[in-house]
């Protein structure tokens, strides 16, 4: 009667079962650090240190994965030295898998998880960032830790867990064409409240899941973070099996819930009802459907970020692009640079180009603000991202609002919030 | 860390929800790489104007919460990015405690981690503290808040009670005695073959 989290939980902690409440102290299977959360898992290491722990080497480099995407490339000159920090830890601690920014793959480090299949079903996965909860679309348990637990994890290479509470959210039928997986997380965060999944796990399942493919499975656990949720996650199937084939990824040990799994709260979701929504600002639970703010004119359309910028959310941008023209600046930054090229391959850039769009680099960039695009104040934005609290892209007296590549595109050729069902 | 036991001290009302991590500290402080000195960035948005000078309608500048260490703050307070540096902010702000009747994830276990005592109360209670003006009391011993019409209890998991009161950093006494436990573990193994 155990869920998918649980049961991973049990088999990293070394137990037959365990329930929601239960503490477990879990084997850790990957560790990923960033450019941010690097050089704050440094400074705890300096702390340790003068507390008299002696660290000169972490518990297995071969569990630890590095990406460089938020001040990349380099902002200014803090953030090209923190570049320098991570270079010279990976290499002091004898890291292989370090994503370095302009030298073969590299990009947002949620998008590197699953476009290298860095993190696989049945594993334990924990990250410096809050958004690690997006590689629970591959079947693993997948949070985010502050930087003192990842220090913990990197040298000992176990955490405690509070085995979550899981709260079960069932689509029935196929989205319909105009709707994606943004609209329906949005529309569960608007339902729920961006605390409604507080220290719960959210599970995605349902013939509507089964249809969709694993990018857009991604978009919902990513999301699963703005509900307040300490993981997301959908069961592997014959899709993620494939997807990680294509990255050479075809040994581990996949973890299925029993089929009387248990359940906190299921939610029920009629797919044909899904509509094109927006997330008003400032927050990503301010929920309203696109149609109802059509007159809302916008300065910016931003289509970038590990929730809004995989392959087939450019590809989603581009079938409303081809052939228009955008009314509104407007920014696609691809969330990883194999992604960028196969884009290119696809004739999605010059489409892009040809509509007037300005096509970047990959980077977190202006989706939590840092560069590459940020907003001036009473700039109003629509953006394919995650989160619109104030300031979040810019001017603490900026606009966002969330939405689907699709509305986002749409938004563009009209410079005001638009349903691709209108669009002429 | 300093051992927690009282802390006494006016409680500084921040009459917002959903106070997220950007807002505690905004990103362009997190390229310092440094673990200390983030106190005066704390809600730097909110507290400076773009030219640098004080607004002074925000709470933290009202001469009155000079010096606070306790914080309120409405539901979901934390939420968004995981950044450390919130907590870090908070702490050397001076702030040793946040009341609110809602944490984001993360940010709660932050907390902990750093000497900060976050406290979960009921709406009631937490409506009570934004209109109490005198000093409040928070005892951790007896996980209590203290103050003029108020004596409530606060619940706290065991482990972080002891790990405040006694000023302990939990993450550098296991690791301190790594050894042991390794040693612990390969003898256990050895005699356990199976078990491994």
């Amino acid at each position: 009667m155990l869920n998918i989290t649980e049961k991973i939980l049990a088999r990293a902690s070394g137990r037959d079962s365990v329930s929601p409440d239960d503490v477990v102290f879990a084997n850790v299977d990957k560790v990923m650090v960033h450019d941010v959360s690097g050089p704050g898992v440094l400074a705890v290491f300096e702390k340790l240190r003068k507390n008299g722990v002696k660290i000169d080497r972490l518990h297995d480099p071969e569990k630890v994965w590095v990406a460089e995407d938020h001040f990349v490339p380099a902002a200014d000159k803090i953030s090209a030295q923190n570049v320098v920090l991570l270079t010279q830890f990976t290499k002091d601690y004898g890291i292989r898998r370090h994503f370095k920014y302009g030298m073969g793959q590299y990009g947002i480090c949620h998008t590197l998880s699953h476009e290298e299949a860095m993190v696989l079903p049945g594993e334990v996965y924990v990250g410096g960032d809050s958004h690690t909860n997006t590689t629970g679309a591959l079947g693993a348990f997948a949070a985010g830790l502050g930087h003192t637990d990842v220090a913990y994890v990197l040298l000992n290479g176990k955490i405690w867990f509070k085995v979550p509470e899981t709260l079960y959210f069932k689509l029935n039928g196929r989205l319909p064409e105009y709707a994606m997986a943004k609209d329906f997380i949005l529309k569960i965060i608007g339902d729920i409240g961006t605390d409604g999944a507080a220290y719960k796990t959210m599970q995605f399942g349902g013939t509507g899941i089964s249809e969709m493919s694993v990018e857009e499975r991604l978009t919902l656990t990513n999301m699963t973070t703005e509900a307040g949720a300490k993981s997301g996650i959908i069961e592997p199937d014959q899709k993620v099996r494939d997807y990680l084939a294509q990255r050479g990824a075809t040994n581990y040990r996949e973890v299925h819930g029993d089929p009387d799994a248990q359940y906190a709260k299921t939610y029920e979701y009629d797919a044909s009802e899904i509509e094109p929504v927006v997330a008003k600002p400032f927050s990503p639970e301010n929920v309203s459907v696109a149609r109802e703010l059509s007159s809302t004119p916008l300065d910016k359309a931003y289509i970038g970020s590990c929730t809004g910028a995989k392959l087939e959310d450019l590809r989603a941008a581009a079938r409303i692009l081809k052939g228009r023209t955008v009314k509104i600046r407007t920014e696609v930054l691809p969330a990883a640079i194999s992604i960028f090229r196969k884009a290119m391959d696809e004739g999605l850039i010059k489409i892009f180009m040809d509509a007037g769009v300005m096509v970047g680099p990959p980077t977190c960039g202006a989706c939590c603000g840092a560069h590459m695009g940020v907003l001036a104040k009473d700039e109003v934005c629509i953006s394919t991202t995650n989160r619109n609290f104030p300031g979040r892209m810019g001017h603490v007296e900026s606009k966002t609002y969330l939405a689907s590549p699709l509305v986002a595109a749409a938004s563009a050729v009209t410079g005001k919030i638009t349903d691709p069902r209108d669009l002429k | 860390m300093e051992p927690f036991t009282k802390i006494r001290s006016i409680a500084t009302p921040l009459d917002k929800v959903n106070v997220d991590t950007d807002q505690i500290i905004p990103k362009q402080f997190l390229k310092l790489i440094q673990k200390t000195g983030f106190g005066q960035y704390l809600f730097f948005d909110w507290r400076f104007q773009s030219d640098g000078t004080p607004r002074k309608e925000f709470v933290l500048n009202h001469p009155k919460y000079q010096g606070s260490k306790i914080l309120l703050a409405r539901n979901n307070f934390g939420c968004g990015s995981s950044r450390e540096h919130a907590a870090w902010a908070l702490l050397d702000f001076g702030f040793r405690v946040i009341i609110s009747t809602s944490f984001a994830d993360i940010f709660y276990n932050n907390c902990f981690k750093n000497g900060i005592l976050p406290i979960r109360v009921g709406e009631q209670v937490l409506q009570k503290l934004f209109e109490t003006d005198g000093e409040v009391e928070v005892d951790l011993q007896n996980q209590a808040i203290r103050g003029d019409g108020i004596d409530v209890r606060f619940e706290i998991e065991p482990h972080w009670k002891k790990i405040l009161l006694e000023g302990l950093d939990d993450i550098a006494a296991t690791l301190l005695h790594q050894d042991e436990i390794s040693r612990y573990e390969s003898s256990h193994r050895d005699m356990n073959p199976k078990s491994s």
